[in-house]
């Protein structure tokens, strides 16, 4: 089949967007292979005829819950697509700031655009049916994931974390040199781009099955981090899964 | 004659934005760029935070420049906390400026404006109709991609780019790649100045104050003073002096002044105001393209952003000659010493100046942060242009009417998730 597309945007960077449009050796293949009928960062038309709703970003206002059921209603296959969708992403950040701040700090005043709410995940609003996590998504998972919904196969993510990648690159561990790693107990997939780079794993695809929190807790309480840093590690990107905030490590 | 216009979400720009167009009787009644993006509330978000988490956070501001905004912020860090970073540093983080103005100005001229010239409303009949043309595009974004993936392991939020330096230090090979990568799209590049000159911009003159960093000898992008067509230079630290935002009732980007007055930034400005010290071969393009400084007609930003990018592959070629002959140091210093200070980074982003400005406590916390970035500093511009350009097509079928506003909204490259997101027209009743 070749399945008719729509991507939407909430609130995000649309960094996400942008890493299909940076597929430049499959775009023209991928275009054959899937029909795009909404997609405003490329293209003027809105088609409302799609099947697959790709929806990036988080729902912070009132006025988008609408709008992401009205897509749900409409696609047969609601993927959250990246970070700010999937967790929440780097915009969970705001529901840690006191509320009465956002608008005063920002715009001086608390009349204007109040209608901004806490940061919802999509799967907050809506039912989701697939994710394709990451700050950013990974292109060519993305790919794979195109791929299985056109031959019709259950797309799956990885349920290894981020280590087994990092090994399997002979990166030396970041942890064991004293620094601070998500990667053990984050989702892989993204082939460990940042500890490679030497980069801390923030977490950013989202936590694993069954992940050990408790014992990285312990590790990095070990190499002399607080808990309060390691919490504000956390909370980076996962700050809604229930990994950070009082008591929820304590177990 | 009366309009009632209302674009809503224009398309092919980045976020999300409306217009607002009121005429009665020849006469604007009301007129208003609206900024619908969500609200994001980085400046809350960064506070209370450690300094060193600043560039990775605030790259998410946005996905086409995010190189521009981690650069931003690490400069901010490193001015708080007077860390001086290499020579090698400074060369590596320019060729990754230029890397992402390229990028970001491909996918600009090509895959939103081009469409428009072509009768299309995308890229996709394009690569059945004009292929060598679609293929050529995507050429030129990937070499632009390439480079960041092989220095920063992507361009989407970058990896390894730190304060003080790099996490991980390029190799000579790498180095190559990068040379290799962008050699081989100097004929694209000439192709697409060949592609452009034949396409016509829309007449419309209103001069403007074009506002840029400008630096003695070299085309400013990574740093230099604050520098307007009407006045003294100003040092970034005390671009508060240079620049004022207001909030806008409509708009949650708010807008930016200089000296009370509107401004354009972006590509046309930095062209007309440090002309002089483009590449040869960026001039060459400027005299191909017709482009002349100091040119104030808005809709030849879109070929400004081709001179560029032609600067953008030359410059970097330059930059990596400079290296070749250098020890890469550039690695990040372990333990860093904190202490309590601020900090601005200003850098050219693709659609004009970012700053970041960071108040930093004795402990690392961040206290205090402003961001300015470059869409929110052209909207007021862009209304003007709107208030003059109406008078002049009013004649024209509203459908037109429409279409050369989008198109001009669309030639100032507009990113809209930045200034928080942008762009749809209303034309009401």
């Amino acid at each position: 089949m070749r399945p008719k597309i729509g991507v939407f945007s909430f609130t995000s960077c649309e960094g996400c967007q942008l890493q299909v449009l940076n597929l430049e050796d499959e775009l023209l293949h991928l275009i054959e292979q899937v029909e795009f009928v909404n997609f405003r960062e490329m293209m003027s038309e809105k088609g409302e005829n799609y099947e697959i709703a790709f929806v990036e970003g988080s729902i912070t206002r009132e006025s988008e819950e609408g709008d992401l059921e009205r897509i749900r209603n409409k696609a047969g296959i609601l993927v959250a697509f990246g970070a700010c969708a999937h967790i929440g992403g780097i915009n969970v950040l705001k529901n840690v700031c006191p509320k009465d701040m956002w608008l005063t700090a920002t715009y001086g005043r608390r009349d204007l655009f109040s209608d901004t709410i806490p940061v919802k995940r999509i799967k907050d609003v809506v039912d989701v049916d697939y994710v394709l996590p990451g700050c950013p998504i990974d292109k060519e998972e993305f790919l794979r994931f195109v791929q299985a919904l056109v031959l019709e196969i259950e797309p799956r993510l990885p349920d290894y974390p981020v280590c087994v990648e990092c090994r399997s690159r002979g990166n030396i561990c970041l942890v064991e040199q004293g620094r601070w790693c998500l990667g053990s107990v984050t989702r892989a997939g993204c082939d460990a781009i940042c500890p490679t780079y030497r980069d801390n794993c923030t977490g950013c695809r989202g936590l694993t099955e069954d992940p050990n929190i408790k014992s990285l807790f312990n590790i990095l309480l070990e190499k002399g981090f607080t808990r309060e840093q390691i919490e504000s590690k956390f909370g980076l990107f996962n700050g809604l899964e229930g990994i950070s905030g009082p008591g929820s490590t304590e177990d | 004659m009366t309009h009632d216009i209302h674009l809503h979400h224009i398309t092919r720009v980045e976020g999300h934005g409306n217009i607002v167009l009121n005429v009665r009787k020849g006469r604007i009644e009301e007129l208003r760029l609206e900024i619908v993006e969500s609200p994001r509330f980085f400046e809350v978000m960064l506070k209370g935070r450690r300094f060193d988490e600043a560039p990775h956070i605030t790259s998410r501001i946005c996905g086409i420049c995010a190189i521009s905004h981690t650069t931003a912020s690490i400069k901010a860090c490193e001015m708080a906390l007077g860390i001086m970073p290499s020579t090698e540093t400074v060369l590596l983080r320019k060729i990754l400026v230029n890397a992402e103005i390229l990028q970001s100005h491909i996918l600009h001229i090509y895959l939103l404006v081009a469409p428009n010239f072509f009768g299309v409303g995308s890229i996709i009949p394009m690569a059945g109709s004009h292929p060598e043309v679609v293929k050529r595009a995507l050429r030129l974004k990937k070499a632009a991609n390439e480079v960041c993936r092989i220095l920063v392991g992507r361009h989407v939020h970058p990896v390894g780019i730190s304060i003080g330096g790099f996490t991980r230090v390029p190799s000579k090979n790498d180095l190559g790649e990068v040379m290799r990568t962008l050699e081989a799209v100097v004929p694209d590049m000439e192709e697409t100045v060949a592609l452009f000159k034949d396409l016509e911009m829309p007449k419309f003159d209103r001069p403007t104050r074009y506002v840029s960093l400008h630096e003695d000898g070299e085309y400013a992008l990574y740093g230099g003073m604050l520098y307007s067509t009407d006045g003294p230079p100003v040092y970034p630290i005390d671009y508060k002096e240079f620049i004022t935002e207001e909030v806008i009732e409509y708009s949650t980007a708010k807008h930016a002044r200089s000296g009370g007055e509107s401004i354009m930034v972006g590509a046309l400005a930095r062209v007309n105001n440090n002309y002089d010290v483009l590449r040869s071969e960026a001039k060459w393009a400027a005299k191909e393209l017709g482009l002349r400084v100091r040119c104030v007609n808005p809709f030849m930003n879109n070929l400004a952003q081709v001179v560029e990018s032609v600067h953008a592959i030359h410059d970097s070629l330059n930059l990596l000659d400079d290296i070749a002959g250098r020890d890469l140091r550039c690695g990040k210093e372990d333990g860093m010493k904190v202490s309590a200070g601020r900090g601005v980074g200003v850098v050219e982003a693709p659609r004009g100046t970012l700053y970041h400005d960071y108040e930093i406590d004795e402990n690392g916390t961040i206290t205090a942060v402003n961001c300015i970035i470059p869409t929110a500093q052209n909207l007021a511009n862009i209304e003007e242009d709107i208030r003059a350009l109406v008078p002049e097509i009013l004649d024209l079928p509203r459908k037109e009417i429409e279409q050369r506003l989008e198109v001009l909204v669309r030639a100032y490259d507009p990113c809209i998730s930045c200034s928080t997101h942008f762009l749809e027209v209303k034309f009401v009743g």
